[in-house]
C-alpha cells in the first residue's frame, strides 16, 4: 500500500544475523539473572495458615465462624453458586447472572460439612458429644435456632467482655456444648483433618478447610500482610518480593466506585477486563487504537538509525 | 508453510539493528528456564521445595523466571504496538502474541495457587469471587488444588508452548515490520500491506 512502509521508497540495507546464537545468548543472559536473583534474594514462602493455629490463637473468632456455618448465617453458609442455593454472595447485572447460570456444582452444606459431620466422628469417642448431638439433631429448627441464638448472645457477650470464650448458657442447651467441642478438636489439630477427610483417602480438593477460614482468620493474616483487596492485594506478594504486577489494572478496578462500593462489583470488574482483554487482542482492527503509535512516535526512537539515514 | 530458509534466516534489515529487537527473544529466555525450573520441581512434587533447602532454591529461580517473563514480555508488548508491528497482515502475529500474554496470566495465577503455602491459601479465597461471578468456579475450582496444579503443570505450558510456536512462525513467515513512513499518514489495520 502506496505510503504506508518507508521500504516501498528505500530498501533496506542487510545484516548478517544468526538467530540460534541469538536465542542461546537471550536464554545465557535470562539464566544468570535468575540464578542471581534467586541467590540474592530467595523466593518467598510463608507457611500456611492452619485450623490448629486459628482455633488457637482466635477461639472466640473460631466460635463465631463455627455458629455461622451452623446457623446458617456465615458468609458461605449463605454464598450461593456453585457452593449452595443461598443468595448472599450471588452478583448479577440486570438479569444477567452466571453465576446462577452455572449452578450449584461444587456443593457445600457448612452445617452439615464443617460442624455436624466433624462433631460425628468426635462423638465416637466422646459420649457426652454423642449426646449433645443426638439431641440437637432431633430437635425442631424454632428449637434448633433458639438455642443457637442464645450462644450467639453469649459470644457477643464474651466479646464485648473481651473474653477468650463465653461460658455457654443453660438456654444454649446442647450447642453450648457442642461447639466448645469442636473448638477443643480443632485446638488439638484435629478438625485441619476432619475438613479434608470426609470424602476419600485421597485428598486433593482443599474446599472445606479452605472456605471454613476464609472470613476472619485468613482476613486477619492478609491484612498483617497487606494482600487484603482494598490494599491492591492481588497485586501483592507475602514479604517483599515483587508480586502478579501484571494484574494492576485488573487489581486498579477494585479501589475505585463503582467497583468497590458495587455488590456486583466482581461481575462488573470481570466484564470490564472481558472488554478490555477483547479490545487488547484486537488492537490492530480498532480505529485510533491502531493509530497510536504514529502519534506517540516512539518508533522514530526505535529505528533513529533508520531515520537518521 | 515456513520455509527453513524464513526459519533461520541467515541475514535481516539493517533497522532490526536496535536492542528492542532482544526482547522477544528474552521472554523465549525466561519461558526456558520457567519450564526448566519448573519440571525439576514437578519431578519432586508439590511439598518438595517446603522441605528442600535445594527445592527452595530451584523454586526461587522458578519464581524469577516468572518476574523476568513479564518483565521482558511486556516490554516486548509495548515495542510492537510502538512499531503498529501488526502492519502488513501481521495482525495475526498480534493476535497471537496477546493471547500469550493472556495465557501467561493465567498460568502464573495457578501457579500462586499451587505454592501450598498462604499466599495461595489467600489467592484462592480471594479470587474465588470473581470466578464464581462469571460461572468460571463452577468448573474451576480454585479451592481445588489438584485441579489448578493440574492446569498448572500440564494444561497451561501445552497452550503456552503451542502458541509460541505458532507466534513464532507468524513471525518468520510475515518477516520482521519496516519502519513507518512517519511522514505520511496512512491507515494502519491488520489487512494492510
Amino acid at each position: 500500500m502506496k505510503g504506508e512502509l518507508a521500504s516501498d521508497t528505500r530498501q533496506p540495507r542487510m545484516k548478517p544475523y544468526d538467530l540460534v546464537r541469538e536465542a542461546l545468548l537471550a536464554l545465557g543472559v535470562v539464566a544468570v539473572v535468575v540464578v542471581v536473583l534467586a541467590t540474592v534474594f530467595s523466593s518467598p514462602d510463608e507457611p500456611p495458615l492452619t485450623i490448629r493455629a486459628y482455633a488457637t490463637s482466635s477461639p472466640l473468632s473460631f466460635l463465631q465462624t463455627a455458629l455461622g456455618d451452623l446457623d446458617g448465617s456465615g458468609t458461605i453458609a449463605a454464598y450461593g453458586p456453585p457452593y449452595n442455593n443461598g443468595s448472599g454472595s450471588v452478583q448479577s447485572l440486570g438479569p444477567i447472572s452466571p453465576q446462577q447460570w452455572a449452578g450449584v456444582r461444587v456443593p457445600v452444606n457448612t452445617a452439615t460439612d464443617f460442624v455436624l459431620q466433624p462433631l460425628g466422628v468426635v462423638a465416637q469417642v466422646e459420649p457426652a458429644v454423642a449426646t449433645a448431638l443426638a439431641q440437637f439433631e432431633h430437635a425442631a429448627p424454632a428449637q434448633q435456632a433458639a438455642w443457637e441464638a442464645a450462644y450467639g448472645k453469649a459470644l457477643d457477650t464474651a466479646a464485648k467482655a473481651g473474653l477468650e470464650a463465653p461460658t455457654p448458657p443453660a438456654s444454649a442447651g446442647p450447642v453450648g456444648l457442642l461447639l466448645p467441642a469442636l473448638l477443643h478438636v480443632a485446638q488439638v489439630g484435629g478438625l485441619d483433618g476432619l475438613l479434608l477427610a470426609s470424602h476419600h483417602f485421597y485428598v486433593t480438593d482443599y474446599t472445606h478447610p479452605l472456605l471454613f477460614i476464609s472470613g476472619d482468620a485468613l482476613g486477619t493474616q492478609a491484612q498483617r500482610l497487606h494482600l487484603l483487596g482494598t490494599q491492591w492485594g492481588m497485586m501483592n506478594e507475602t514479604g517483599n518480593y515483587p508480586g502478579a504486577v501484571w494484574l494492576w489494572l485488573y487489581t486498579f478496578w477494585y479501589q475505585i466506585p463503582p467497583f468497590s462500593t458495587s455488590a456486583n462489583g466482581d461481575l462488573l470488574i470481570m466484564t470490564v477486563m472481558g472488554i478490555l482483554t477483547a479490545a487488547f487482542v484486537l488492537t490492530p482492527w480498532i480505529p485510533g487504537v491502531n493509530r497510536l503509535p504514529r502519534v506517540l512516535r516512539v518508533y522514530r526512537l526505535i529505528w533513529r538509525d533508520w531515520y537518521r539515514r | 508453510m515456513v520455509s527453513a530458509e524464513d526459519l533461520l534466516p541467515e541475514e535481516l534489515p539493517e533497522y532490526t539493528r536496535s536492542y528492542v529487537y532482544l526482547f522477544g527473544a528474552l521472554t523465549l529466555g525466561s519461558f526456558v528456564c520457567l519450564v526448566a525450573s519448573g519440571l525439576t520441581l514437578a519431578l519432586f512434587g508439590p511439598g518438595w521445595w517446603h522441605v528442600s533447602a535445594v527445592g527452595h532454591f530451584v523454586n526461587s529461580i522458578h519464581f524469577w523466571s516468572v518476574q523476568c517473563l513479564f518483565f521482558f514480555m511486556v516490554l516486548h508488548l509495548w515495542a510492537q504496538f510502538s512499531m503498529a508491528a501488526w502492519r502488513g497482515g501481521r495482525g495475526p502475529t498480534w493476535v497471537v502474541g496477546a493471547l500469550l500474554f493472556v495465557s501467561s496470566i493465567i498460568a502464573a495465577f495457578t501457579g500462586y495457587l499451587s505454592q501450598l503455602n498462604l499466599d495461595s491459601q489467600w489467592i484462592a479465597v480471594q479470587g474465588k469471587d470473581a470466578i464464581n461471578a462469571v460461572g468460571i468456579g463452577a468448573f474451576f475450582n480454585l479451592l481445588n488444588f489438584g485441579q489448578m496444579y493440574s492446569i498448572h503443570i500440564a494444561v497451561m505450558p501445552l497452550v503456552i508452548g503451542g502458541l509460541i510456536s505458532v507466534h513464532v512462525i507468524l513471525v518468520r513467515r510475515r518477516g520482521l515490520v519496516p519502519p513507518l513512513a512517519d511522514d505520511i499518514a496512512p491507515g494502519g489495520d491488520g489487512r494492510e500491506g
